[in-house]
């Protein structure tokens, strides 16, 4: 198949893997006994808006469906890469119902055909220093990679690797380093 | 059930199957004859293959050096980079290596031999004049080119016509020249005219494909940054811009036409049959039918 699409021209959107996002709960208790991180309770997924009014509607849609429960309003930004963060915040020590909150968001994009603008989630975590760690889910890799930003975009690779090998059991990480995309100022990780 | 607003444009597919087709029974046809006709064509076919296996191998390091390229660090152009990271990211590819040219020139293109050794290069004209949207819209394209591994696909394509080419341009030199008795010499005479034809018709083949595949590649990179109008925009701004500029500034990149985001040879002087890139009406029209798509309730 791979052969008949390079020779017709037709490279495929990639399918975004979404079940794996519920592996994060039993990975935030790891990273809680074992590295002292505790969760934010913020979390965020990033994506393509695509124009048109499809879109537009469903985003509203999605934002009215999580607002419904009550909890805190869902955030919604523009980063300066044209991709949307829709943030979620939940109280700390529920990581489920953010997971949650995180995968409907996901459910509703492929729903309606635009789960191939999916680009990442991640979730945050706070060291017994106060320092910021994000564990983020690539879609198309079906993959996670640690991210520790530190103040003039710069990265605790030290700790990166360090939770690599923490959470490795819980979740699929990602093998191939150069992929662990930096994301800086996204909302929840400064 | 998972559902995808991609759709393959089947009228594109089946064009561009069709021609790929006719191009490999040329080949095949033109392969059989040499082959049967003369036994002395093997070392010039040995030679052209060799030739276009190099231009393949080495297409990245080749179009860098006659653009005057340089391949640029995170740190050099973060935004750009930036940009990359992330639409590879989308696209689950491997990030290709980041060149700049320093030209005034805007246009873009993507080259080397597979995903892995690919090279994107846009020039210093294409980033001064569009804006970050319109930039990431003609990287998507590019980048489009590299999942579709174009140059290879091309460099295949072309690779029989070359030799064609060869013997149309030498033939009658070598055949001629060796030529002792007159039957040998009448029969390089009709090989030298039958390469003369399959040249003229892999020229218009290959030149046909390399249009789809441009197409394809619009589509590609629309669907991947979920928005057309940004790279329509672009195309608008780059070849309006291109229109004005003097033929004579454009001799030294006529080498690099095809794998240029849009052509750098005044588009007037063209005919449609050999052009390597579609008309512009046309990439805007299926652009906006892209859009059209996107914007529909599923």
């Amino acid at each position: 198949m791979k052969l008949l699409d390079a020779l017709l021209g037709r490279a495929k959107p990639v399918k975004p893997n979404l079940d794996a996002l519920f592996a994060i709960p039993q990975a935030a208790l790891t990273l809680q006994a074992g590295g002292g991180f505790t969760p934010t309770g913020v979390g965020a997924v990033c994506y393509r808006a695509n124009e048109g009014a499809a879109f537009a509607t469903m985003q509203t849609d999605v934002r009215q469906l999580l607002d419904a429960d009550g909890g805190p309003a869902v955030e919604r930004c523009e980063d300066s890469y044209g991709f949307t963060w829709l943030v979620c915040r939940q109280p700390p020590e529920d990581v489920s119902a953010l997971v949650t909150e995180l995968h409907a968001v996901n459910r509703t994009l492929e729903d309606n055909g635009f789960g191939s603008s999916l680009l990442c989630s991640q979730v945050g975590f706070r060291g017994a220093e106060g320092e910021t760690l994000g564990l983020v889910y690539l879609y198309k890799r079906g993959s996670y990679y640690p991210f520790a930003p530190r103040p003039g975009e710069r990265r605790d690779n030290a700790l990166e690797l360090q939770v690599r090998g923490l959470v490795a059991g819980d979740l699929p990480i990602e093998p191939d380093l150069p992929r662990w995309l930096a994301l800086w100022g996204a909302p929840g990780l400064s | 059930m998972a559902r995808t607003r991609f759709q393959s444009d089947r009228g594109l597919t089946v064009r561009m199957g069709l021609v790929g087709f006719l191009l490999a029974v040329l080949y095949l046809g033109f392969g059989a004859y040499l082959v049967y006709a003369s036994g002395s064509i093997v070392f010039g076919l040995v030679i052209v293959v060799g030739l276009a296996w190099a231009q393949w191998y080495f297409s990245d390091k080749m179009a860098l050096a006659s653009m005057r390229a340089k391949v640029v660090t995170p740190e050099q152009a973060p935004e750009l980079h930036g940009m990359i990271d992330r639409l590879v990211a989308l696209a689950d590819m491997p990030k290709p290596r980041v060149a700049i040219a320093d030209t005034d020139l805007p246009n873009a293109f993507a080259t080397g031999r597979s995903p892995d050794h690919a090279v994107v290069c846009v020039t210093t004209g294409v980033l001064r004049r569009l804006d970050a949207e319109e930039l990431e819209g003609v990287l998507s394209h590019e980048l489009a080119h590299v999942a579709n591994r174009d140059v290879a696909v091309m460099t295949v394509a072309s690779a029989l016509g070359l030799l064609a080419g060869f013997i149309t341009r030498w033939g009658l030199y070598f055949g001629g020249g060796r030529g002792r008795d007159r039957n040998g010499a009448a029969a390089f005479l009709v090989i030298w005219l039958v390469s003369i034809l399959v040249y003229v018709i892999s020229f218009l083949l290959t030149r046909a494909l390399s249009r789809y595949r441009e197409l394809s590649a619009d589509r590609c990179g629309a669907f991947l940054t979920g928005r057309p109008s940004a790279l329509a925009s672009a195309l608008v701004k780059i070849s309006g811009d291109m229109a004005r500029i003097p033929t004579r500034d454009l001799r030294a990149a006529e080498s690099m036409n095809a794998f240029f985001f849009a052509p750098a040879v005044r588009s007037a002087s063209l005919t449609g049959l050999i052009a390597t890139h579609p008309p512009l009406e046309q990439r805007l029209e299926q652009l906006a039918k892209v859009s059209a798509q996107l914007g529909r309730p599923l």
